[in-house]
């Protein structure tokens, strides 16, 4: 309600503010925008920034810290014999304010202590809200009445602006920098918590993966075990399926559209590739379970084979369908990169077409499509719905691909799905599968598309 | 080489001694084997690339084929023609069960035992009731009279109808009983059972049964969820491509905002739901489920997508254009603003949208914040709890319910339909503002 308000206040300042600006300026020389420095509009535009930047950024700051400073402001008041503890009955506390506060029912009865604290809580914020509307309300204005005042005939309007959009430029890229340490860190920060708890040489090494750790001490297998190497082996297996089906498969179609094909057959397997491409994975993640896996099954059984219904062969042969199109687009790039005098000079020595491709082309192409592979294999490690849908939950150690594996990031998906604490190792653990995939993706991406830039670099 | 030299001097010079022309290599039995070797080769060659083509055509035909199979009857329903007697004590009980059945037992006068009437109750969707009162709220004048409505049936009188139930195998197997067959099969033959278009599955929200689960909240959901990435990945992306295109030094630092870009356009998506997680949730105490934090998260994925596209766009402005600019005056950015970034627009948003596409798609991520629940009501606002269509089918996926399953295939094409427009646009507009300098 309030942030509804304040933004259209703040829309509405900035509007005036521009108008004003613009207006003021013209008439600052008389109607003669000849003597301005710069054009009006720009004036107008070193208003606005005036009156909505500050109060922007104050809003920001504010919204940011306004619930933690509520927070800290009622637990100070509480007693201690509340407040002090692990961290564990202090953030059960947090949430029984904050559930209190925003009038959900937290299902049990509510200390009267706790009550009060969430009552004040509401009303601290509601008051903040509410002062916070006049405070930025009151900044945007007076930044409007000083951006005003500053305008004149020699006013550099325009380098001015110039500067805040030239940081905010610089502001916006370096969002992805932050995206990039906001992964680290936060992988890095859980990771470390769950570590603390199991050993790093248990979980990399260990060889015995059962998450589930009992709600209470006494009940059997309470303290879960995790040995990640099962996962690891089942990532491995499937990405190794999915490679068998994506590279051939892809490297040939990528070939042959390149090589042979003609331009009116090009111009409609190019889109076809493309919306193979583009099909989400859950799609394809229905396909493998409900589709492939009994097809799977069906021709196992009737070459009399024990086959899992939910075998590692439907998940890796879906997963590899889906990389065709990724493989043979970059390859494709490769093979185009390939300088035509190659080609010609191998001709010229009487070489059949296709011993040109295998001697000559595929040969100076090799960095780049090793690269287009390696590209592929991160990124059938990192897809999560295949393996999800189609293979299992259980962790098993096994080479067999007609048995149910379970995979990285199968284990994080369902790790973190639905309302889990915190704080408990099982849930930290997806953290932990979350560091080792992102960095064994990390080195695969960093090589490969160095290979791929000095590659380019090469024939360029 | 030397050999060559000789055969060379030998085929110049005459011999006088050999009348026989000297026998030219290219002639020989051995080398007509090895050319018809070579070419055999060659057709293989040739053969085994049309095949990896036509593998994944064939494919890319089997699973559309498959869902298409699967999913096209659930955009139809099967619906029950009853005459309703709006008794206006039992509205005002609100009793539009009894009502309902009342006029259900009409079609079937002679079932008057309880266990009989048990199969019949069981015809009916149990949404079927509150069909009847938002019937009546809308129209009170109704009260009194008796009216023909069309209800949903359940279910399974709807996979019957629709052919999913094998009506030659014994009752143990089939899954339903011979009673429902037979009382279906008696509404069928009075016409008063038949199917017409689907609309709940485009305005219900999710249900527990299937008959009256539908994909409007998960529709609203991600319409809600993309509003928010493109709002916040969009313009972000577009300016930091313009930086890093148009201004930035080329130094160690923008080296490493470049290499950063490219490795962020391959991390997992998965690896962004965990930083939701621990971020957006863990840290800032954003509500779970809600389409705001889903929206964040999906911004972070598409913004190396849209910068990238967006580099090669505006790399693709020729100098001149620039230099143009430049020397009539306009300041650097001007420049940009006036004249490099409209002319770089199409390339940046075919870009946008394929990143829009994709972003659309996406399920991991979603699931690590909490999207994945079981939501009856649709969502409002950016922080109301909500679902998107691909985490929706995914949860459909696991339902046994056999109805379920076409439903998921249903939502499946809708969501296929929805990106191939997309995309489908991209295609178009590249077409449209391709431009050769």
């Amino acid at each position: 309600m309030q942030l509804t308000l304040l933004a259209l206040i703040l829309a509405l300042l900035t509007v005036i503010g521009f108008l004003i600006g613009r207006s003021r300026a013209a008439s600052s020389v008389g109607g003669r925008v000849a003597e301005l420095h710069s054009v009006p509009s720009y004036h107008g535009v070193y208003v606005a920034l005036w009156a909505g930047l500050p109060a922007l950024l104050l809003f920001v700051a504010w919204t940011a810290s306004e619930g933690w400073l509520a927070m800290q402001l009622v637990l100070s008041a509480l007693p201690d014999r509340l407040t002090t503890g692990d961290g564990q009955s202090v953030g059960l506390l947090k949430a029984d304010i904050l559930n209190l506060a925003h009038g959900i029912a937290t299902g049990r009865e509510a200390d009267p202590l706790v009550a009060e604290a969430a009552r004040r809580y509401a009303a601290f914020r509601d008051l903040a809200d509410w002062s916070l509307l006049a405070v930025v309300a009151s900044l945007a204005v007076a930044g409007l009445a000083w951006g005003r005042h500053r305008i004149g005939p020699d006013l550099r309007a325009r380098p001015a602006v110039e500067r805040v959009v030239r940081v905010a430029l610089v502001v916006c890229s370096l969002v992805a920098i932050l995206t990039t340490v906001g992964i680290v860190l936060s992988l890095l920060f859980e990771a470390l918590r769950f570590f603390t708890v199991v050993s790093p040489l248990d979980f990399l090494f260990g060889t015995h993966w059962s998450p589930q750790t009992a709600m209470r001490a006494d009940q059997v297998g309470s303290s879960g075990s995790f040995g990640a190497i099962p996962l690891f082996a089942g990532t491995l297996l499937i990405t190794v399926i999915a490679m068998l089906v994506a590279v051939p498969v892809g490297l040939m179609a990528a070939i042959y559209m390149s090589e042979y094909a003609g331009r009116g057959v090009r111009t409609w397997l190019k889109p076809a590739l493309e919306i193979l491409a583009g099909i989400p994975t859950v799609v394809y993640g229905f396909f493998a379970a409900l589709t492939m896996a009994p097809f799977v099954r069906s021709v196992g059984e009737a070459l009399g084979l024990d086959v899992s219904s939910e075998s590692a062969l439907a998940a890796g042969i879906v997963m590899g369908v889906m990389i065709i199109p990724f493989v043979s687009s970059l390859s494709d790039d490769v093979i185009n990169a390939v300088p035509q005098s190659l080609r010609d000079g191998s001709y010229g020595l009487g070489a059949t077409k296709s011993e040109t491709i295998r001697q000559v082309v595929l040969p100076a192409a090799l960095p780049g499509i090793v690269a287009a592979v390696m590209l592929a294999v991160s990124r059938a490690i990192g897809e999560t719905m295949i393996v999800t849908m189609a293979s299992g939950l259980t962790a098993n150690m096994t080479a067999n691909p007609l048995q149910a594996v379970t995979t990285v990031t199968t284990q994080i998906a369902t790790l973190l799905v639905g309302d889990q604490e915190f704080d408990s190792p099982k849930t930290l653990s997806a953290f932990g599968l979350g560091l080792v995939l992102f960095l064994v993706t990390l080195c695969l991406n960093m090589v490969a598309l160095r290979v791929v830039r000095t590659y380019r670099e090469k024939y360029d | 080489m030397t050999d060559l030299v000789e055969q060379d001097v030998a085929a110049v010079t005459p011999s006088p001694a050999s009348s026989t022309p000297p026998k030219s290599r290219l002639r020989g039995e051995a080398f007509a084997r090895r050319l018809r070797a070579r070419h055999a080769a060659e057709r293989r060659f040739r053969l085994a690339g049309a095949a990896a083509v036509a593998l994944a055509a064939l494919i890319l035909v089997l699973l559309l084929g498959s869902i298409v199979a699967k999913g096209a009857s659930a955009f139809l329903e099967a619906r029950i023609r009853l005459e309703v007697t709006l008794d206006p004590a039992e509205v005002a009980d609100r009793n539009y069960n009894g009502l309902l059945r009342r006029a259900l037992y009409a079609h079937f006068p002679q079932v008057t035992d309880r266990a009989g009437r048990r199969v019949l109750n069981d015809l009916l969707s149990s949404g079927a009731p509150y069909e009847l009162e938002a019937m009546v709220a809308k129209d009170p004048a109704l009260v009194g009279t008796t009216q023909t409505v069309w209800v949903r049936a359940d279910d399974q009188i709807d996979q019957l109808v629709k052919g999913g139930y094998r009506r030659d195998l014994p009752e143990s197997e089939r899954g339903l009983s011979d009673a429902k067959v037979a009382a279906a099969d008696a509404l069928l033959a009075s016409g008063a059972l038949a199917q017409g278009f689907n609309t709940t599955l485009f305005t219900a929200g999710d249900s527990r049964e299937p008959e009256q689960a539908g994909i409007g909240g998960a529709i609203v959901g991600s319409l809600l969820t993309l509003l928010v990435t493109m709002a916040l990945s969009v313009p972000v992306g577009i300016s930091a491509a313009v930086y890093l295109e148009e201004f930035a030094p080329k130094n160690r630092w923008t080296d490493l905002i470049e290499v950063n870009i490219n490795n962020l356009a391959a991390v997992p998506s998965i690896i962004f739901g965990l930083l939701g997680l621990a971020v957006f949730l863990g840290f800032f105490g954003m509500p779970r489920s809600a389409p705001l934090v889903g929206g964040l998260v999906m911004a972070l994925m598409t913004l190396p997508v849209i910068i990238i596209a967006s580099r090669v766009a505006l790399k693709a402005v020729p100098p001149s254009i620039r230099e143009a600019a430049l020397g009539i005056g306009a300041s650097p950015l001007q420049t940009v603003l006036h004249h490099v970034l409209p002319l770089a627009m199409p390339g940046i948003l075919t870009g946008t949208i394929i990143g829009m596409a994709r972003a659309l798609g996406e399920t991991a991520p979603l699931l690590m914040i909490g999207m994945v629940a079981f939501i009856v009501d649709i969502p409002h606002g950016l922080t109301d709890s909500a679902t998107v269509l691909p985490v929706q089918i995914y949860m459909w996926a696991d339902s046994p319910e056999r109805a379920f399953t076409e439903r998921t295939s249903a939502a499946i094409l809708i969501l296929l339909g929805v990106l191939i427009l997309l995309n489908g646009a991209a295609v178009i507009l590249r077409k449209i503002f391709e431009r050769r300098w």
